[in-house]
């Protein structure tokens, strides 16, 4: 496995204090922290850090990670010394912060895995199983559609001696039609196992729509650019545009300036109500890169010579 | 692919902006005690439906809301009021960059 370096992770010399750990904590977590920050690997580093406070955070955990001395560099491959917990008792217990089932191999193979393992053991204790949660991504075009998704959930396991494996569990999930950013779904009974008689908890997902490379989400509205030539604009057309379920034809209206937008009432998410679809036009100008076209530009600055494009502005023309 | 075949196909309850949450149901969502929930509605970060906690129901924006309370809370050592003022300000970020989105600048 690999070695990690909690120092490196938290931006701090090997003899920092136990302040200055909590401070770099404090501001790093802030930074990372996955429901404030938008840093692409967010999530991922605020676990990093998460783990690496853990051990610094303790002296005993800590005194016991130095002793693996200063020369293991982050990546390593490693492999704890057979004696190394010797004169160290880890109290277990469970962690604080970030979700101490999701710490790396590498602490685990230092410090155990937090306090789960008790709690086969208690046959007479009963209590419903937490809820988890998950989000899931999907496409705009399946909230018009409806689809399947698979969610693959990592579930940790306790055998009868106490030690905890991870296993993958998959789950094939309805996504209805017209499900919304920010909606969940809700599988009762698929969260974690109750303990004892109790109940399993349920599954929470969390649905977020994929960045689309054309289209703008809004609640249930959908929003589309559409570029239209300047006769088009000017003079009316009937143009074709993409929807997320299937092209349409659509009537420009004469004397279109750029940026109106053209509502499509009930073409936005499927639902009661039903969204709208914003067709926001754009002028897209032909490039003046022949002669005749040049000559066509000229002679159409001589034609609206009383137009003037800044008369907004004041500035005279 | 043919792995995915075997699995059962699971439809669950889709939450929106109807409430569909009790207090209990939306304690354990967040791994929260009812306390913690009675003092997020007093500070105002969300406000069920209902007149009184045993009748009080949640959205699903309520259940976003409460585990981002109790996450910034546990993570980031802060009080009520502080993850009060944060969840206000990423409501506000929010908003910003979802007019960004919708202008095409985002």
């Amino acid at each position: 496995m690999e070695f990690k370096d909690y120092y490196q992770t938290m931006g701090l010399k090997r003899d920092a204090t136990q302040d200055e750990i909590k401070r770099a904590y404090r501001i790093l977590a802030r930074k990372y922290h996955p429901d404030v920050s938008k840093v692409a690997d967010a999530e991922s580093r605020f676990k990093e850090l998460g783990e690496a406070y853990e051990v610094l955070k303790d002296p005993e955990k800590r005194a016991a990670y130095d002793q693996l001395g200063a020369n293991w560099k982050a990546g390593q491959d490693f492999r704890p010394p057979p004696d190394w917990k010797e004169g160290f008792e880890f109290s277990g217990g469970d962690s604080g912060g970030g979700n101490a089932a999701d710490f790396s191999d590498f602490f685990e193979s230092l410090y155990g895995r937090g306090s789960r393992s008790g709690a086969g053991r208690h046959a007479s204790f009963h209590a419903q199983g937490e809820d988890r949660h998950a989000t899931v991504l999907i496409d705009l075009e399946d909230a018009y559609t409806g689809t399947t998704r698979t969610i693959t959930l990592r579930v940790p396991e306790v055998d009868a001696e106490g030690h905890v494996s991870v296993r993958e569990h998959g789950l094939n999930v309805t996504i209805p039609r017209g499900i919304r950013a920010g909606q969940h779904i809700r599988l009762a009974g698929q969260g974690a196992p109750g303990i004892g008689q109790g109940k399993p908890g349920d599954l929470y997902l969390e649905v977020e729509f994929r960045p689309h490379a054309r289209y703008r989400v809004d609640g249930r509205d959908v929003y589309l650019d559409l570029p239209i030539a300047p006769w088009e604009a000017a003079m009316g057309a009937a143009v074709k545009a993409p929807t997320p379920n299937g092209i349409l034809e659509l009537k420009v209206p004469a004397d279109s300036a750029a940026g109106r937008k053209l509502r499509l009432k009930g073409r936005g998410i499927p639902g009661t109500p039903p969204g709208d679809l914003y067709v926001v036009l754009q002028i897209a100008l032909p490039p003046a890169d022949t002669d005749a076209a040049k000559a066509f530009y000229r002679s159409m600055g001589e034609q609206f010579k009383s137009f003037d494009a800044r008369a907004k502005l004041g500035v005279g023309t | 692919m043919r792995s995915e075949m075997r699995l059962p196909q699971l439809a669950g309850i889709v939450l929106d902006e109807r409430a569909e949450l009790t207090l209990a149901e939306l304690c354990r969502a967040c791994a929260a005690q009812a306390e913690l929930i009675e003092e997020l509605v007093g500070e105002g970060v969300i406000e069920p439906i209902g007149p009184e906690p045993a009748r009080w129901r949640f959205t699903a924006v309520h259940l976003r809301r409460a585990r981002v309370a109790v996450r910034l809370q546990r993570d980031l050592g802060l009080n009520l009021a502080g993850a009060a003022l944060a969840l206000q300000l990423l409501d506000e970020l929010e908003a910003l960059r979802a007019q960004l989105r919708v202008s095409g600048r985002g």
